[in-house]
């Protein structure tokens, strides 16, 4: 009888395992692909296609020529500087640039969309198979950094829309045509990539890389960088999905948090036997879902026809000669700058860092400067002042969610508190401190204000000595277990010391002559 | 020399004078027989592709007239379908072998708000305003749910 009992435990625990077990390859069964597209706004004086200024916030429909309100006799006269950062990024992409490249009128009916088509280039993009490498870490998610990359199919110069500010209380959009014809290249990428994680690594790095050339503010939060996503599920092994297309999404972490959304919603639907419908929908950021969108059943048909008031677009392929309307490539080509890419590997080949702290500071390149202008002076130690930039600066800059780009404390207070840390003439809680301090005044000098708050570690031996045979006279219990053998409590003895001065000891002086006292 | 340029100039010109009639080319001189089908049948539009259309160009078509006119100009086109282009490049306008000229980066134009608003029918703080656009679909269903709720208490 109890034997029966027992069997009978062990088969329902068996159960619950097996069970478990199911369910978990149950989630492995469908495989994720996530691919982007993302339109880029370019950084130039003017727009597209006309002499009006390219600017973001501007008086309202004021940065608007006639030829962007498609008033009729008006006609478009492409932008040189578009042209020139279109190749610079596609050159830095590793993109195969196209000698003839021509523009199409992509149609469809939108208030802030005056002549009721896009002008872009669909038949013969301005360049074409790229490719993008970056590194996926996200610190919390991912233990270890690990490369990835993504094939570019094309990138492509077309114009933005105007932009359009729903009233639903009302029932009426407000329009504002100031961005209506400003410059963008549009990059499609292929569906290489697996989940949200990735894609967000993959936005980061392309806004690193226009920043760097100056083509793109890289600023999402002004809708200079959007990004598409389309995701769909499939067994491995299998032809491509259904997908849907989350449309504009305007931050790195709104990236990852959509298409996690989105992945998950779809396995939900596939697995309670439902369907994925090819529809449009868009990122909520402040629910956290993704929602369908309006035109959802509506057959889209964009009629693309070749522009007839544009002739061709050429340029140079092969030699350094540049005339007003043939632009050299190859002279573009000598204008690229160092990518980021190229700075992790200089990072941890010339200056020995660790792959994820080298991706860190690349990552923000307000503390790469710092970085670059600290350790020009080659006696300080590049690891110390990278953990000094990612483990102290930044905490304390995200605690007090100030802004990186707005950081009141200066390379020059940087270099001090590193120099001052290495000649242990102050420690890392003095270094928060003054940091927290300099956030305040950032007149302040950092030797001054250490000197008048009295935070310099005493380095006078005679004191330290004096302070250490102080504490063994006190202590003799601790000091016997020690002379036992015990050699842990020495720690203990030191943190005594370290207790009674408030911290204000330079402790590797310290622990080496209470070590020196002991001994004898 | 002066032979030399006399005898060029004729080797050059020869065929123009020899040959007058390969001038106008492109004409042929004899009547040739048409390329263009007549006897094809006439494509017929439903009703679900005229709302598509409809739909797609904002124009109203879904009238007899408006059926016979679309239906005609597929005929038009219909009658040239069957040349074989395979091979043959389309034309896309007729400057495709100019260069696109381009224009630097300088700001000439814009910074002229009223013109622009001059054209509005109605704006509001210097906006156009344009019937509601593209937005989420559960706000435009929660709407009409709304109105189903405000339509049930009239009643």
């Amino acid at each position: 009888m109890h034997l029966c009992l027992i069997s009978r435990r062990l088969r329902l625990k068996y159960n619950k395992i097996h069970k478990r077990c199911a369910s978990v390859t149950n989630n492995k069964k469908w495989q994720s692909v996530v691919g982007l597209e993302v339109h880029a706004q370019l950084n130039t004086e003017s727009k597209l296609f006309s002499g009006a200024e390219n600017t973001f916030g501007g008086l309202v429909n004021n940065c608007v020529s006639l030829f962007d309100a498609a008033i009729p006799g008006t006609l478009p006269v492409l932008n040189r500087k578009c042209v020139e950062l279109g190749i610079l990024t596609a050159l830095s992409l590793s993109c195969k640039i196209n000698e003839v490249s021509s523009f199409d009128r992509k149609h469809y009916f939108y208030a802030d969309l005056p002549a009721g088509y896009q002008i872009t280039q669909q038949r013969a993009p301005l360049a074409s198979d790229g490719v993008i490498n970056f590194q996926v870490f996200t610190p919390g998610v991912h233990k270890k950094p690990y490369n990835k990359s993504s094939k570019i199919k094309q990138i492509q110069l077309e114009q933005d829309s105007g932009k359009s500010l729903h009233d639903a209380e009302l029932k009426r959009s407000l329009v504002d045509l100031n961005r209506a014809g400003a410059p963008l290249i549009e990059l499609v990428f292929e569906p290489d990539l697996e989940n949200g994680e990735e894609a967000a690594a993959l936005v980061k790095e392309l806004v690193l890389i226009v920043q760097r050339l100056g083509a793109c503010t890289g600023r999402m939060e002004e809708g200079a960088l959007r990004v598409d996503a389309n995701v769909s599920l499939r067994r491995p092994g299998e032809p491509l999905s259904t997908r849907t297309e989350i449309k504009n999404i305007g931050s790195v972490r709104g990236v990852a948090g959509a298409i996690r959304h989105e992945i998950d919603r779809q396995r939900t639907v596939l697995e309670g036997g439902g369907r994925i419908v090819n529809e449009t929908r868009a990122w909520d950021a402040t629910t956290r879902v993704t929602v369908p969108m309006r035109d959802k059943e509506v057959v889209q048909d964009y009629r693309y026809m070749p522009e007839p008031n544009l002739p061709p677009l050429r340029v140079n392929l092969k030699t350094k000669e540049d005339t007003q309307d043939v632009i050299s490539v190859p002279l573009i080509k000598d204008k690229i700058p160092e990518l980021p890419e190229e700075s992790r590997t200089k990072l941890t080949k010339q200056f020995q860092l660790k792959p994820e702290a080298a991706i860190q500071l690349v990552n923000e390149p307000v503390l790469l400067e710092f970085f670059q202008t600290i350790t020009a002076n080659r006696t300080r130690n590049p690891t110390k002042v990278a953990n000094l930039l990612l483990n102290d600066l930044l905490t304390i800059l995200h605690k007090r969610k100030i802004n990186i780009d707005n950081c009141p404390v200066n390379d020059k207070h940087l270099a001090d508190l590193i120099d001052f840390l290495s000649q242990n003439k102050i420690n890392l809680d003095v270094c928060k401190l003054v940091i927290d301090e300099v956030i305040e005044d950032s007149t302040l000098s950092v030797k001054d204000l250490i000197n008048s708050k009295g935070w310099f570690l005493i380095t006078d031996e005679v004191v330290i000595i004096n302070k250490c045979k102080e504490i063994i006279d006190s202590n003799p219990k601790i000091v016997k277990q020690y002379k036992d053998g015990k050699l842990k409590v020495f720690n203990a003895l030191l943190g005594l010391v370290a207790k009674s001065t408030d911290n204000k000891f330079d402790m590797t002086l310290a622990s080496k002559k209470m070590e020196e006292l002991l001994k004898k | 020399m002066q032979f030399k340029f006399a005898v060029r100039t004729f080797s050059k010109t020869k065929y123009i004078l020899l040959q007058p009639r390969r001038l106008n080319s492109k004409v042929p001189s004899n009547p040739v027989i048409t390329l263009e089908k007549q006897v094809i049948q006439k494509t017929r539009v439903d009703i679900n592709t005229i709302s598509l259309l409809e739909r797609l160009s904002l124009v109203k078509c879904d009238t007899d007239e408006g059926v016979k006119v679309l239906e005609d100009s597929i005929a038009f086109a219909d009658k040239i379908l069957h040349i074989d282009t395979t091979g043959v490049e389309p034309l896309y306008t007729v400057l495709e072998n100019e260069n696109l000229s381009l224009r630097d980066d300088k700001i000439t134009q814009g910074n002229c708000q009223a013109d622009i608003l001059k054209n509005a029918a109605i704006t509001e703080d210097d906006y156009f305003v344009a019937p509601p656009g593209n937005i989420p679909l559960h706000e435009v269903q929660s709407e009409s749910k709304n109105e189903e709720i405000l339509k049930k208490n009239e009643n």
